[in-house]
């Protein structure tokens, strides 16, 4: 293999890694870009990731249905941020302690509920063809597209412009800058954050839903390693705007499919670092993006990491 | 919950010392009428559909012998965390004999457990332990599945039409090497243009990185994918789903690929578990070392799946009958994939010690274990 058709291996693996892996990264974290814009941080997504790739998986087993399954994810998502927004209500709770107990307990009921679904094959969300116009296998490949990617795209534009020119988008930041400004205009705080953490959720469901249905398309307890945390931790590199977290989460995908494409062209030296290469960018951007003055000016007032 | 079970286990320790050292004075196994109580640990969950799985399902035929209760956790990391839960087995269930079935329990904990425990029977499921090195009460039992990688191979030598078989590995430990180089052994055996390209992804269940290696050796050319992951599903769905065909690994992996896949390698862990299931019902101790191939009946391969044609299947047979009658795999020397000269003689023994610390790729294996 000579350099230049190597180096595009690289490239077009890295925009099939961009493509396939960036997907649920997108939606836990434009989820919980919604759920922090509130004023409220949970941490819990990562058990709500597990949780709908679980039941998405079972559901679309049971019925054949894929899409059923990522709807039914979609609400059993949407019912672990319920849970959280309506237990942060009560007075003197952390929000931050909630969502790690809600984490541990979305783990834990997934791995029971889903010990019966480790072995069955479910049948998985469809992709579209977008590269059937190239003869390249890699690049038809790389460009095997599933709708939730572009949906996933279509809703951080969508919730860009909703946050900056709609009135619940404008309700939304005020509740989340301040909570007293919230309350003096009459708008109620807690409803508004329900909704807000409930929808948080039924992403990060969808998110799960990706996962156990189409890449890597199988359910195991082993399915996540993290992923739900990492996406949280890119809302804050990505300073709460939907579209640098679609950029965020598209640069964690790419760095995602670094280390394996490296190997496969023969760059086989130093593959945990490769390995390990999200994880550097995320820290190298987020020590970048962290320091400046404006990191601090675009979080939300109400949250608890900035109070 | 471990500073939970540490305060628990000191507080049994001492007030159960007197009564215990008198009651056990001699090795525990050897008492099967009054009850064996058998704890075993495993790294993942028991039907991750691979490793684990063959385990615990093996394990029936220890439940089954009168007088013996079996004790399971799944999930132990290859930390301290292992430690704990052995010594809670040992302590808290009054565990005799401690089955730990993952290569990073062996050192140093398994062996330090060993060393404090000097009653406690425990066995490995690698091939590490040595006599003389480590301590009597432990000990290995292992299959040597690399003898059933090596029919992989052989099958997969003539199903490839690009010479180029891809192989998803999790580290770059010995067994997971050899079972690597016997891939290509076999089927240079039968192919002398075949190469097998690698890809480590760095742990034993990482699913994601699992689909990105397997899509990415298919990029490469590769039109076989086989791979050595704790739960190799995702491996053998992404290669039927991309159309090429699979090898197994562990467990039978043959109804997840219906039109691609050849054949499998499998252990027969029930072979090992019901020499230990005799010895205890005897009551005699369970032995230190325990290993075999085909020879022993220990390991096995799945059942032909449509992607293993005539040819394939007469090889695979062939050498799964020399392998029975212990004709050697290695003709040496063996060169690694670097060009050094690493095993110096004419032929080696399937089960010659100085295999099982395999710390090379052989040449025609593209890939680098660093």
């Amino acid at each position: 293999m000579d350099g230049s058709s190597a180096l595009a291996t690289v490239l077009i693996a890295m925009l099939g890694g961009a493509i396939r892996v960036s997907t649920p990264f997108l939606f836990v974290a434009l989820g919980e870009m919604l759920t922090e814009r509130s004023g409220r941080i949970n941490l819990g997504l990562e058990g709500t990731l597990v949780l709908g790739a679980m039941s998405g998986y079972a559901i679309s087993y049971h019925t054949g249905s894929p899409w059923l399954g990522l709807l039914v994810a979609g609400c059993a998502g949407m019912m672990m941020g319920a849970l959280h927004a309506l237990i942060c209500r009560l007075p003197k709770v952390n929000d931050i302690a909630v969502g790690i107990a809600l984490m541990l307990f979305g783990l834990g009921i997934a791995f029971f509920l889903g010990k019966a679904y480790i072995q069955p094959s479910a049948p998985r969300l469809p992709s579209i063809p977008l590269g059937f116009w190239s003869d390249n296998p890699q690049i038809a490949q790389a460009l095997q597209i599933n709708p939730l990617f572009l949906i996933g795209i279509a809703l951080a534009f969508f919730l860009a412009w909703a946050l900056k020119n709609t009135r619940p988008g404008l309700i939304l930041r005020v509740t989340g800058d301040s909570e007293a400004a919230a309350r003096a205009l009459g708008h109620p705080v807690m409803l508004i954050r329900l909704i807000a953490t409930a929808c948080g959720g039924f992403l990060a469901g969808v998110g799960g839903a990706f996962l156990s249905l189409y890449y890597p398309g199988s359910w195991n307890e082993g399915l996540s390693s993290g992923q739900g945390l990492m996406a949280v931790a890119l809302v804050i590199f990505a300073r709460w705007d939907p579209i640098r977290c679609m950029v965020a989460a598209m640069l964690f995908g790419a760095a995602g499919a670094l280390g394996p494409s490296l190997q496969a062209i023969g760059i086989t030296q130093g593959y945990y670092f490769f390995n390990a290469a999200p994880y550097i960018l995320t820290l190298l951007l987020m020590i970048g993006s962290a320091g400046s003055k404006k990191a601090l000016r675009d979080a939300p007032g109400e949250l608890a990491l900035t109070r | 919950m471990p500073f939970d079970t540490f305060s628990r286990r000191s507080f049994l320790q001492t007030a159960a010392a007197g009564t215990a050292a008198a009651a056990l004075g001699f090795p525990s196994l050897a008492r099967a009428q009054s009850g064996v109580t058998i704890g075993i640990v495993y790294v993942g969950p028991k039907d991750d559909f691979g490793w684990n799985q063959a385990h615990a399902v093996s394990i029936g035929a220890l439940k089954a012998t009168p007088g013996v209760k079996v004790i399971e956790e799944e999930n132990v990391p290859e930390t301290a965390a292992v430690a704990k839960s052995m010594e809670s087995m040992i302590n808290l269930e009054g565990a005799n004999l401690i089955l730990a079935t993952s290569f990073g329990y062996f050192n140093p904990f398994m062996v330090d457990v060993a060393k404090k425990y000097p009653k406690v029977t425990l066995r490995h499921a690698a091939p590490l332990w040595e006599k003389g090195k480590h301590p009597d009460n432990a000990g290995s039992y292992f299959g040597y599945l690399d003898q059933a990688h090596y029919v992989n191979g052989v099958a997969a030598g003539l199903s490839t039409k690009s010479n180029k078989i891809g192989f998803v590995a999790a580290k770059p430990i010995s067994s997971v090497l050899r079972n690597i180089n016997s891939v290509l052994w076999g089927a240079r055996s039968v192919n002398p243009n075949a190469t097998l390209q690698v890809i480590f992804t760095g742990d034993w269940a990482l699913p994601v990185r699992e689909a990105e290696a397997a899509n990415a050796l298919i990029g490469a050319g590769c039109d076989i994918l086989t791979c050595h992951v704790d739960s190799p599903k995702v491996v053998i769905e992404t290669a039927e789903r991309r159309g090429i065909k699979s090898l197994g690994h562990n467990a039978s992996q043959a109804p997840l690929a219906p039109k691609g896949f050849i054949t499998g390698a499998e252990y027969k862990w029930e072979t090992i578990y019901k020499i230990f299931a005799e010895a205890i019902a005897k009551g005699q101790p369970v032995p230190n070392l325990v290993f075999g191939g085909y020879d022993k009946d220990m390991v096995r391969n799945t059942a032909f799946g449509a992607g293993a044609e005539e040819p394939a299947r007469k090889a695979a047979e062939a050498a799964i009958a020399d392998l029975k009658a212990n004709k050697p795999i290695l003709k040496g020397p063996v060169k690694d994939n670097k060009g050094n000269v690493v095993l110096p003689n004419a032929s080696y023994d399937n089960f010659d010690r100085v295999l099982d610390g395999m710390n090379f790729l052989a040449e025609g294996v593209v890939g680098s274990i660093t």
